[in-house]
């Protein structure tokens, strides 16, 4: 079934870490939900069928909890009109805790939310200023505690580590207040310098410096230690879920060539049938002027050939702990997995990187720190 | 023929030969305006971006004298660095004359004199041209005496010049005419051309670049190489003026092309004389003497299945430069490829820089090494210039190295620093003699494995450019040689050892050692890098492992950014070369045999 992606592209302010697109002017907001209704109409009128059924919606961002509610009703209301929604479908909204109003969770509720992820990144105020939150971790808490009584069940929470100069003990301190809130999902995000953002060009300008590598990779591992200890399931490189069933439906679907379609700027969508990727510009203004002529918001698509969709099946299976399932991968590649990277096969089980057995190929834990470097020995052998 | 004039420019580096010879050729309006473009000659992508020429090139210019009658000059403006001697000397073989170029402001320098040496060895009549008068530093007085002494030529007839500004072309045209001979030969005799470049046209075939001594050539003739007896039908014959210009026939005297389909590269070699299949001539060109390569190493591609590309660019690129000499090799870590000679280290430079641009591939070099004479216990002797040739030492009685005369000129400030560095590489002061008063002219004997090391940069970056630098090479003279290994995670890879003399092994394994650190990216595990002499390891780096390397977020908007990214990084490994489970890169190779920037 489809998953359906709407990306809310406003923010209150950047944070200094992301690149995500997103605009500070919440003015646009009106002619942004009029776009993106009109972007709906035009997809759904030119999609089979087949593409009409969803099991996951997902409200990403930038903060899509800005989105007042009769604007989130307006988008709900033409997602079920035009699409077939199904009864027990997965419908995420990410929250930042700094937009939060009286009455908004009660709001999303009634809209048919039925997964938050809480954008709370760290319990540690200080690490939130670096990073560039716009919240406090005590506003986190209080948000956690209201979705709790809003009657949401389902709640992820997304952390940041790795952050300069920060140590063992902060960060098992984050995950440890984490964890008392009972949350379902986990997100754990290692910091990353992206180019383009603040936090990169102070990191060029040397005002700050980021961890080392070496104490990088030792939080990751007493990310995945702590939280398989608390009974967590690692699913993907980042993710974790309290059990099978609360693991992301929708993130799942990426990683697993299922069908998706994305609305509003910079949103991607992918079509199996037709190995086709496109996506939208990243522009809001762009955006609301290719709908206000009527033309679809697309920038570019590709069609992935054979070589293009072998490279993407190794690096997303490598990246779900699950692995790469070695008899679908010779299936839908008419090969032999085994024989085609024997020799990396041979030469990262011998030290430890991955398990290979008959069934699948997965990373160990000393290979999930090193998983880029891994993927691209696979890659290497695909021409 | 009387009308024909055929000459080189020839002087030391940079002293403004490619840019008269683009007066010359504005002057005689071969080049529109529009096309034209600085040191036009210097076409090739390598000569452009180190601004110095490496290939002799031949253009034909029509010109209307002063005495009213219309000449052909056929001009070859040749280099000036040391390594392409050669280029030089095979262009003077077509030649009655030379101009000789002297920088107003630089005087009398190495090349000056080892070129009109070549010069004068080829019986042609030299005419001394003093450039860069526009230069408030220039001197011409002071290089006018250096003519007389110096060059023993007369500084009377001396042609001042500003190639820069365009000032005495007209002097040089009309000295071209009036002071240099026309060519001699029998237009009416057997063909008898001298083969001295050629170059592959991937359409055409073989491009010969010929002069013709006697008879004539014209397309429909079925010549005939003389060392072979291979023969071809001519299709087409003319001349250079930038682009190739057809014409109907080519006489006596002449310089010029031909193109016969000849899609066999080895059937035509350079120094070989054409003459027609049913009329031969009774006495082939003398050719030219064989070049003697001073350094020598092995090129293999990146991409062991490369190898055919590579024997085919080489043969191809041999076509368009004598100068190299090539064998084939073999590898334990870079499976095949060719043991090459080389003139020079910038030689090698250029030769590995054509190969990869002109056919597109991808190559290593393995250390450069001149020729060791080794005799063993048992009295064998052996000649050794490839590191994985050298014979266990216990069964070494005697090791020689061949060894050169320098000749350096310098400003006297800079003789402290000349001597220093040629003492720190084993050199021994001969001679020295003051030029005049400021200038003088130091003479050493060094090893010349030292020199192409990386002398030639040293010196010049220790006399700030003014030093200049002319060799020779006089012989061998006993020596005691090691072979320094180098070990990754250890294992040697023969490609990166080379052979130094034993107070220099220690500092050679220690610079490879550093030098591969900084080349070889990080890996999955740690690299350790040694270098070794027999059992002893002399030098030692390690390479720390990679921590961390993996992407936080992958969503439905990373994937393809992430997918192009790998696919670039892969194409980006096509550059390295597997040693064991350690990527190295070509670089790496490359950066061994350098000395810090
Ligand atoms: N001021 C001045 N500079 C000149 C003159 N002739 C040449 N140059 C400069 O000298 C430099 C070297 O000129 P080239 O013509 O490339 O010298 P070359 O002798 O062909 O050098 P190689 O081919 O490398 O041996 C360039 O920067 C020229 O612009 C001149 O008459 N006056
Ligand atoms: S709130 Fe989220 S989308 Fe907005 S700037 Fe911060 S990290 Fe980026
Ligand atoms: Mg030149």
């Amino acid at each position: 079934m489809n998953g359906l992606y709407i990306h809310v592209p406003f923010c209150v302010r950047k944070c200094l870490y992301c690149n995500f697109y997103s605009v500070t002017d919440l003015g646009m907001m009106a002619p942004y939900v009029e776009a993106l209704v009109r972007e709906m109409d035009l997809t759904a009128a030119l999609q089979p069928t087949g593409l009409k059924s969803v099991d996951t919606l997902y409200f990403g961002g930038g903060t899509p909890s800005v989105l007042s509610f009769n604007h989130l009703g307006r988008i709900m209301d033409r997602i079920h009109h035009l699409y077939h929604v199904a009864d027990h479908a997965e419908i995420t909204l990410e929250v930042n805790p700094g937009t939060l109003t009286p009455g908004a969770l009660d709001d999303f509720k009634r809209l048919g939310i039925n997964r938050l992820s809480l954008g709370v990144q760290s319990f540690h105020d200080t690490h939130l200023q670096m990073l560039g939150r716009i919240h406090s971790s005590d506003e986190s808490r209080a948000l956690i505690h209201a979705a709790r009584k809003a009657g949401f069940n389902d709640l992820g929470l997304d952390l940041i580590y790795g952050l300069p100069g920060q140590s063992l003990e902060h960060w098992q301190d984050d995950l440890e207040n984490a964890l008392s809130f009972g949350p379902s999902h986990l997100s754990c995000y290692m910091l990353s310098f992206e180019p383009g953002t603040p936090l990169f060009k102070r990191m060029k300008k040397g005002t700050i410096v980021p961890l080392p590598d070496d104490k990088a990779a030792i939080l990751f591992d007493e990310t995945m230690a702590f939280l398989e200890k608390k009974g967590f399931i690692h699913y993907e490189i980042s993710n974790f879920a309290s059990s099978p069933g609360t693991q992301s439906r929708h993130n799942r679907k990426y990683w697993n060539f299922e069908p998706y379609t994305g609305f509003g700027p910079s949103a991607h969508s992918y079509t199996p049938v037709e190995q086709k990727r496109s996506w939208n510009v990243p522009n809001l203004s762009d955006y609301i002027d290719r709908l206000k002529k009527g033309h679809l918001p697309v920038e570019d698509s590709e069609t992935l050939d054979k070589r293009q969709q072998m490279i993407e099946a190794l690096f997303l299976g490598l990246r779900k702990m699950e692995g790469i399932l070695i008899s679908e991968f010779n299936r839908r590649f008419e090969c032999d997995f085994s024989k085609m990277f024997s020799a990396s096969l041979s030469y990262l089980s011998k030290n430890g990187l991955i398990v290979h057995d008959p069934a699948r190929v997965y990373l160990t834990r000393k290979g999930i720190v090193l998983a880029d470097r891994i993927t691209s020995l696979f890659v290497d052998r695909v021409d | 023929m009387k009308n024909i004039r055929n000459f080189s420019i020839i002087a030391h580096i940079d002293h403004g030969k490619s840019t008269l010879a683009d007066r010359l050729i504005q002057a005689t309006g071969i080049v529109s305006d529009r096309d034209f473009k600085d040191q036009i000659l210097d076409s090739m992508d390598i000569e452009r971006e180190r601004g110095i020429t490496i290939k002799s090139q031949t253009v034909n210019l029509p010109y209307k004298a002063k005495d009213g009658k219309d000449y052909q000059l056929n001009l070859i403006d040749t280099p000036g660095h040391v390594d392409f001697t050669y280029e030089v000397s095979r262009a003077l073989k077509s030649c009655e004359g030379a101009f000789l170029l002297v920088d107003a402001s630089q005087g009398v320098e190495a090349q000056t004199l080892a070129n009109l040496y070549l010069a004068l060895d080829n019986n042609l009549e030299v005419i001394p041209v003093i450039n860069k008068i526009d230069l408030p530093s220039a001197e011409i007085e002071w290089v006018k005496g250096q003519i007389n002494d110096d060059l023993g030529l007369d500084a009377e007839t001396a042609i001042l010049t500003s190639a820069k500004n365009g000032i005495g072309i007209i002097d040089v045209l009309e000295g071209a005419v009036n002071l240099l001979p026309p060519p001699k030969g029998d237009p009416d005799a057997p063909l008898r051309a001298l083969i001295f470049d050629s170059h592959y046209d991937p359409y055409r075939g073989t491009v010969v670049h010929f002069r013709v001594f006697d008879g004539s050539i014209k397309p429909g003739d079925t010549i005939k190489f003389m060392s072979n007896d291979i023969s071809y039908k001519v299709e087409e014959v003319g001349v250079f003026q930038i682009v190739r210009v057809p014409r109907k026939q080519l006489y006596a005297g002449e310089v010029g092309y031909l193109i016969a389909g000849i899609k066999t590269v080895g059937d035509t070699r350079c120094g070989d004389t054409i003459t027609l299949k049913n009329r031969p001539c009774e006495k082939s060109v003398s050719g030219f003497r064989e070049p003697t390569p001073v350094v020598f190493s092995s090129i293999y591609p990146v991409a062991s299945d490369d190898y055919q590309e590579l024997t085919d660019a080489i043969e191809k690129l041999k076509l368009n430069d004598a100068s190299l000499v090539y064998e084939k090799d073999s590898s334990a870590a870079l499976g095949f490829g060719y043991r090459c000679g080389f003139l020079g280290l910038l030689h090698l430079e250029v030769v590995q820089e054509r190969l990869e641009r002109e056919y597109d591939l991808s190559l290593i070099l393995t250390a450069p090494s001149v020729q060791y004479e080794i005799v063993l216990h048992n009295g064998q002797e052996l000649i050794i210039d490839n590191p994985a040739l050298y014979p266990d030492p216990t069964t070494i009685a005697i090791t020689r190295e061949p060894f050169i005369k320098a000749t350096i000129i310098v400003p006297e400030r800079y003789m402290g620093s000349v001597m220093k560095l040629s003492l720190d590489r084993r050199g021994i002061n001969k001679n020295y003699q003051y030029l005049n008063s400021s200038r003088l002219e130091m003479v050493f004997e060094l090893p010349l494995a030292e020199v192409v090391y990386d002398f030639y940069d040293k010196l010049k970056s220790v006399t700030q450019g003014y030093g200049s630098f002319d060799y020779e090479i006089i012989g061998k003279k006993e020596t005691d040689l090691v072979k320094l290994d180098i070990l990754i995670n250890g294992e040697r890879v023969d490609a990166l050892s080379q052979l130094v003399h034993r107070d220099n092994a220690v500092a050679r394994g220690r610079h490879a050692c550093a030098k591969l650190k900084e080349e070889i990216p990080r890996q999955m595990f740690k690299i350790a890098i040694q270098g070794s002499i027999g059992a002893k390891v002399v030098s030692r780096e390690t390479i720390s492992a990679y921590r961390k390397d993996v992407t936080a977020k992958c969503y439905g908007g990373d994937i393809s950014r992430k997918r192009k990214l790998l696919d670039k990084q892969k194409k980006g490994k096509k550059r390295m070369k597997m040693i064991g489970q350690v990527e190295l890169p070509q670089s790496a190779f490359l950066a061994v045999l350098k000395t810090d920037d």
